[in-house]
């Protein structure tokens, strides 16, 4: 029996051809195939030029936030300017606000130019311009935490100005300081003079990383700890609430809910919101979470919510993938032995689908971590955060920064100072983001070994 | 070989545990299973048979309410368990299915242990009191499914490492240990080589002591060789239902004899 007509045209029947030598047909998908190769190959390659042009330019400009150039001067601490009656009490001596210490650090920059052995046409009182202005105050909380020091000569280990670190890392040269009011090239043969003599130095920045932001005339204090806290409360309120609303709600939708319109409708809806613009998240937290409700402004509260919102759709997306992925014959097997819908979900779908709903999880957190823009709309952005919250519960309300915004902001200061912080906050929130990314490849395999 | 040849065995005709009065299942808008009336026996074991997409399989699952996780399907008619309808309004399908297990086509172990995968259903029903109970429960079961001597050294590796032929026995065994009345086999040998079907068609003549087995299969031999009575299915129709020997030496309806000939199907 056979399903060919009998009659019409049959096809020629196909030469005889030894396997040994390749017809034409075989030679030409064979060079389809090897170019197709070198296109993907190609494209692959490219994928990795531009990854590595980004991560080496990062790495470049951001490493060397992490040194910071410091000044060791003996300052005398002269007890007729600080504590002129001798009560060694902190509250007079608190009177001396870090303005007061101008005429000590002034005095002492004179005796380390001499100690140098630099001859300069620098007018004294603008010598402390190599100093950060934060110098002052430096000097001052030392002071304030030990009273005893008064009416000796400490050597404080001061934070040099930016312009000098700048000069220190090859930043800031001769020639572009002729445009800059900041600092003078004579400033810089001192520095030259000193770092020879060794008490100017470049080292290790630990404030980088736990450090505040600093204002705008101080770049070389500026820290991304605080707004690195203000990121671990953010998140702690995604996680909070978009874990359980999401893998709840995956739930029901996956087992529990009618399949019918308004569900359909709900799940193209989630499809949709998982693809609108994150800003679009901001502006809704200004109107709702803020005007609305009142809640605070620049709040880690506020912005948790709203990342909540937004990260709300990738846990839903992937928690119902991983649910669809149990095979069907689990869930029979549960329900043929006369367990209930909740129990089959929950003894035995659930757990198969956790490494899938945690990797989607951690990816939405690491989502939400490097989100900027809804931020920018509820105040989480700008020179908020000078202080590390008061309390525990106080980082959920206080104002407070986030990382990504942090860098948005030390990106758009004029300094250039604050152009190398920014990249190096980059550096910084990378690690946490692949540190999230391993954590993600870690649960899934972690959970997938069991059996 | 000779499988076809029928075994005269003494059945017990007026015993009937299940009673189906004009069944009929719609998915959707197909009418997949028509006017089906079947009275199944009291241990004894009762093979459906037909060709695929007959239906037997759909008439297998309204006997514990299986078709109800599908939200297309629409199920009228009565059937009744010991003269009590299962489609009534007051019955809980989780509390029937205790009641009706069920054993399916591909091996479904839950990725447990080989113990959890036993006990999970005496679990659920509070079968057991203690920890020693649910041991006494397990070994009992696992000896029903002829899988005590092979699974009693690991009992605490997981049931999905088993081979295909332990695994269904394993499904037995699972079925069996919530103390079922019925058990309903949907297939449960296709995925399994001949010396495993040889076990688990063996163990299904034992069981047949305890409950009323009814078993859907591909192969007319095992039907021939397992069941006391058989049921032919075609195109959602019961075409004809009665004793195996009959049935396989003088079937009544054409359709019958052309199927189990080889002609049809």
């Amino acid at each position: 029996m056979t399903d060919l007509p009998l009659h019409g045209a049959m096809p020629e029947a196909r030469p005889a051809r030894s396997i040994l030598d390749l017809d034409p047909r075989t030679r030409a998908r064979n060079r389809a195939e090897a170019r197709f190769r070198a296109y993907g190959l190609g494209a692959l390659l490219v994928g990795l030029f531009f990854l590595v042009l980004l991560l080496g330019s990062i790495l470049l400009n951001g490493l060397s936030a992490f040194t910071q150039t410091r000044i060791q001067l003996p300052v005398e601490l002269l007890e007729s300017e600080l504590d002129p009656q001798g009560t060694r009490d902190p509250a007079v001596i608190g009177e001396t606000s870090s303005l007061g210490y101008g005429d000590l650090i002034e005095a002492a920059m004179v005796q380390a130019v001499a100690a140098a052995g630099v001859p300069t046409a620098i007018e004294p009182g603008d010598l402390e311009d190599i100093l950060s202005p934060g110098a002052g105050a430096q000097i001052r909380e030392a002071v304030l935490r030990d009273p005893s020091l008064i009416g000796q000569t400490v050597t404080f280990d001061l934070l040099a100005s930016s312009r000098v670190d700048g000069y220190v890392k090859g930043r800031v040269t001769r020639e572009s300081l002729a445009n800059d009011r900041n600092l003078r090239p004579e400033h810089l043969d001192i520095v030259d003079a000193m770092r020879e003599a060794g008490t100017i130095e470049r080292g290790f920045n630990a404030d980088f990383i736990t450090g505040a932001d600093a204002s705008e005339r101080r770049p070389e204090e500026a820290g991304m700890g605080v707004a690195m806290i203000g990121s671990l409360y953010t998140m702690l309120v995604v996680l909070a609430l978009s874990l359980p609303i999401g893998v709840a709600a995956s739930i029901y939708l996956e087992e529990f809910a009618p399949k019918n319109r308004f569900t359909d409708l709900i799940e193209v809806n989630i499809a949709n919101l998982a693809a609108v613009p994150s800003i679009v998240y901001g502006i809704l937290g200004l109107a709702v979470f803020i005007q609305f409700m009142g809640l605070p402004q620049s709040a880690p509260l506020v912005g948790g919510l709203v990342l909540t919102l937004l990260t709300l759709p990738t846990i839903i997306i992937a928690t119902r993938a991983s649910l669809k992925a149990v095979p069907p014959s689990i869930r029979d097997a549960a329900l043929g032995v006369g367990a209930s819908k909740m129990q089959s979900v929950f003894h035995h779908v659930l757990p198969l689908a956790i490494p899938g709903i945690m990797t989607g999880t951690i990816i939405g957190m690491a989502h939400a971590l490097g989100e900027t823009a809804p931020l920018l709309l509820i105040g989480m952005v700008g020179f908020v955060a000078s202080n590390y919250p008061n309390g525990a519960l106080d980082g959920f309300t206080s104002p407070n920064s986030a990382m990504p915004a942090q860098i948005y902001e030390w990106a758009k200061r004029a300094d250039p100072a604050f152009y190398e912080r920014a990249w190096g906050g980059i550096v910084i929130l990378l690690v946490f983001l692949l540190l999230m990314n391993l954590a993600a490849v870690l649960v899934r395999r972690r959970f997938e070994r069991r059996w | 070989m000779n499988d076809m040849r029928p075994i005269e065995r003494a059945t017990a005709l007026d015993d009937t545990k299940i009673s189906a009065k004009g069944v009929n299942v719609h998915y959707g808008a197909a009418h997949a299973l028509k006017d089906v009336s079947v009275d199944i026996g009291d241990r004894l074991v009762t093979a459906f048979i037909g060709p695929s997409g007959c239906g037997k399989s759909t008439f297998l699952r309204c006997l514990n309410r299986m078709n109800d996780t599908i939200p297309s399907a629409r199920v009228t008619g009565r059937i009744e368990i010991d003269g009590q309808d299962i489609y009534d309004r007051r019955v809980d399908p989780v509390q029937l299915r205790a009641k009706v297990g069920m054993v399916f086509q591909k091996p479904n172990p839950f990725p447990k242990s080989i113990y959890d995968n036993v006990a999970y259903g005496p679990k659920i029903h509070g079968l057991a009191r203690s920890r020693a109970d649910l041991d006494v429960i397990v070994e009992k079961a696992l000896r029903r499914a002829a899988l005590w001597t092979e699974a009693k050294d690991r009992l605490q590796s997981p049931g999905t490492g088993l081979s295909g032929g332990q695994q269904q026995r394993l499904c037995i065994a699972r079925a069996v240990a919530t103390e079922p009345e019925v058990l309903l086999m949907d297939e449960p040998c296709s995925a399994l080589d001949p010396i495993a079907t040889a076990q688990v068609e063996e163990l299904i003549d034992e069981l047949r002591q305890s409950y009323s087995v009814v078993i859907v299969t591909h192969s007319m031999q095992q039907a021939a060789r397992v069941s006391q009575r058989t049921a032919f299915f075609h195109l959602g129709n019961l075409v004809e239902y009665g004793e195996t020997g009959q049935i396989f030496t003088n079937p009544r309806d054409p359709r019958t004899e052309s199927y189990i000939s080889g002609r049809i199907g």
